[in-house]
């Protein structure tokens, strides 16, 4: 029978209606996905009990994909298949990306999104992230036990909306229902259950793998708003795996290492790092390709010591964030740490001297964005009281449109809650005016020219009037995952004209529908082992149920070749549980259920008179 | 009359209580709606109810609904693993027809 889960007073689920709703954390270096069980908040494992996928992708010739450990361990043999932290290409240009000569890929400088050519063809970063998202989807089935009705995935404060955008065509690629997207910072705070506690200035630290954020957040009345949000997108945890590195090699007096050598040692000083969150001293030990070996002793005073200028880059983010906002330290009412680096004790102490109070750590750092976004996953899918107010997100960068000298007029400021509508009226320029050019902008400064361009397009059909006459409204609507659309209408004449703007780094709806039939093989796949685990379970549970069965009443109601013949069935099918073969499965599990029909009916029938035996029909209740 | 339950469901009751933060114990009873006439109900329970009948087993409280309670009497609740995924198990003897994925059930 199904698995049954705990639900708060008055919840229960009816049969074959709950709804499976998940949280996902789309990390530059690591994925997780969680949900709410026993009204919990778990971050689901793999079958191997890993929390973390690393976010790491690899283009096989043949088509097919490895995604996480698979394709990590194998990153330096095959780096321009293997896509790594393709989280910061999403929804960016080519000229938007620093330091691209330094990376491995072959890019393809496409309209709106850069692309990456692999071995298996030229993918989109949204193509690479989907299968990062394939991976949790199939983990969170497997776990759950169906189809999951949809999932809250979270994005970094600062993301445009063309990065939104193309974070939520990946799991549409990825075959999954978004209900939201959420600020990470905000889920962060919602695990924290800040959302339910008292009003007040939050600051979420989030040190990840490669990059540092830093967002202040006000909560008041059940809305979350990013006051700041700063940052250093070049610094993280394997800044501080290269600093031992750095110290092993000068240690024992090494220089230009192979490829295959340096990974052994940042493996090896990752070790080191996490070894010392816990012990004052660790021992290093590698045997190089030379056969060069190396034993050195690393204390965590000298570890911190030259560690130090990492964690104060940290600083001077949060100086910043704290200024944008208007905000003194002594303001902030709660410090919640984000990402496996700030284990760091180093790090910790930083933090606490900062902000004059010591920040929450008693979530795993590594989990907590994704047990916030599954709890506000449950709530969306409606699992969860009337009572409770759902959260709002605010957007994050004003949305304007371009007036005339290039100036860019804000039609809904940072910071409005969402969903949101604005309209402005504008008008015609020139005598005679009939078409007017709208352009999209995002962003806080004043000339068109510094903000980000999201979308273009026209007006047409506006009747001939003098300058000034035409009354024409504008009207930008802000859906809940912080994406927009914009129509344009004249009013006077009752032209109207209303348009649908995609911003221009996000895919078109072709391009998606392409992705999705080129994704159809592996969906193939891809249901050919859902069926086969269909199978699986069914085949365990009529095993169990027969074997119970033959132990309450075999003896009793069959003779020895009856059970005999039961038996060898049983035995068949245990047999073709260790392929993969589901038609021949399938077929063993109709041949058990043949053989016990008899049988089945022989036990009802025992129970039935069982029943009935000594009491007249009238007494029973029925 | 009792429903118990596996040392190993138990363990995890306690577990989901203590993170939890507040509830007296769980809630089993059933109700009637899905393919087989009848469902169970299995919540966290924040108070007794008038007519609760309550057990302890392995140091977990379980309390039941009087009109309930002759449709799960006997029930052992077990705790298991499938593959991924993991929850509560009903064994229950008053069963006589269930639908395929056993979430609804006939007496």
């Amino acid at each position: 029978m199904a698995l049954l889960q705990i639900s708060e007073p008055g919840l229960s689920p009816a049969p074959h209606e709950h709804r499976l709703a998940v949280g996902i954390d789309l990390g530059t270096t690591n994925s997780l996905v969680a949900t709410v069980r026993n009204g919990i908040s778990v971050v689901l494992n793999d079958e191997n009990g890993r929390a973390l996928l690393p976010s790491v992708v690899r283009y096989l010739a043949d088509g097919s994909t490895r995604v996480g450990e698979a394709a990590q361990t194998v990153q330096s043999e095959d780096p321009a298949n293997t896509i790594i932290s393709v989280k910061r290409f999403m929804g960016r240009g080519l000229s938007d990306i620093g330091g691209v000569n330094g990376l491995p890929y072959r890019f393809v400088d496409a309209p709106g999104m850069v692309q990456l050519r692999t071995v298996a063809g030229v993918k989109s970063p949204v193509e690479v992230s989907a299968e990062i998202l394939k991976v949790l989807r199939a983990r969170a089935e497997a776990a759950l036990g169906g189809s999951l009705t949809g999932a809250v995935i979270t994005v970094p404060a600062y993301f445009d909306d063309a990065q939104r955008q193309a974070t939520k065509d990946a799991a549409k690629l990825a075959g999954l229902n978004v209900l939201r997207l959420l600020n990470e910072p905000t889920a962060a705070a919602i695990a924290y259950g800040l959302d339910n506690a008292a009003e007040g200035l939050y600051a979420v630290y989030d040190l990840g793998g490669g990059t540092f954020d830093i967002s202040i957040l006000k909560l008041s009345r059940g809305v979350f708003e990013v006051l700041a949000a700063n940052g250093n997108s070049a610094l993280g945890g394997d800044d501080f795996d290269h600093r031992i590195y750095c110290w092993l090699l000068e240690k024992n007096g090494l220089s230009a290492l192979g490829a295959s050598d340096t990974r052994l040692l940042l493996t090896r000083a990752r070790a080191a790092k996490e070894e010392l969150t816990e012990h004052a001293e660790t021992r290093v030990t590698a045997i190089l390709q030379s056969g060069e070996a190396i034993d050195t002793v690393l204390a965590r005073q000298d570890f911190h010591d030259m560690s130090q200028n990492l964690v104060a880059r940290t600083l001077q983010p949060m100086r910043r964030a704290l200024r944008d906002a208007g905000l003194k330290v002594e303001d902030i009412k709660g410090v919640v740490m984000v990402g496996g680096a700030t284990r760091m004790p180093q790090v910790q102490r930083a933090v606490a001297e900062f902000f004059g109070q010591a920040p929450l750590t008693n979530l795993d750092p590594d989990k907590v964005v994704a047990l916030g976004a599954a709890i506000q996953a449950n709530v969306l899918a409606g699992n969860r009281g009337g009572d409770d107010w759902l959260l709002l997100d605010v957007i994050p960068l004003s949305l304007g449109i371009e007036t005339m000298g290039g100036l860019s007029e804000k039609i809904i400021p940072r910071n409005s809650t969402i969903p949101t509508a604005r309209a402005q009226d504008f008008t015609t320029f020139r005598d005679g005016q009939t078409a007017m050019s709208i352009h999209v902008v995002q962003g806080e400064r004043e000339l068109v020219s510094d903000c980000r361009s999201l979308a273009k397009f026209e007006l047409r059909g506006i009747p001939p009037m003098v300058a000034g006459a035409a009354r024409i409204r504008i009207t930008f609507q802000v859906d809940a995952d912080g994406l927009l659309n914009v129509s344009a209408r004249e009013l006077g004449s009752g032209v109207e004209a209303a348009i649908t703007v995609k911003p221009s780094y996000g895919l078109s709806d072709t391009e998606i529908t392409r992705m999705l039939q080129d994704s159809s093989q592996y969906a193939q796949d891809d249901m050919q082992l859902r069926t086969l685990r269909e199978h699986q379970v069914e085949a365990r549970q009529l095993l169990e149920a027969v074997q119970n069965a033959l132990e309450q009443d075999g003896t009793e109601l069959l003779d020895e070749t009856e059970q005999t013949r039961i038996r060898g069935s049983m035995d068949e099918l245990r047999a073709l549980l260790q392929t993969d073969d589901h038609h021949a499965i399938k077929r063993a599990i109709t041949r058990l259920n043949d053989a016990t029909t008899a049988f089945a009916q022989a036990r009802m029938d025992k129970s039935v008179s069982r029943a009935l035996g000594g009491r007249k029909l009238t007494d029973l209740e029925i | 009359m009792a429903i118990t339950l596996t040392e190993n469901a138990a363990k995890h009751v306690r577990n989901f209580l203590a993170k939890r933060g507040k509830g007296i114990g769980l809630r089993v009873g059933v109700r009637t709606s899905g393919c087989s006439g009848m469902s169970y109900k299995l919540e966290y329970a924040d108070e007794a109810g008038g007519d609760d009948i309550q057990f302890v087993s392995c140091g977990v409280t379980v309390l039941v609904d009087s009109k309930s309670l002759p449709y799960v009497d006997g029930m052992i609740l077990d705790y298991t693993r499938e593959g991924l995924n993991e929850g509560f198990k009903f064994n229950n003897p008053n069963v006589k027809n269930e639908c395929g994925c056993g979430e609804s059930f006939s007496v």
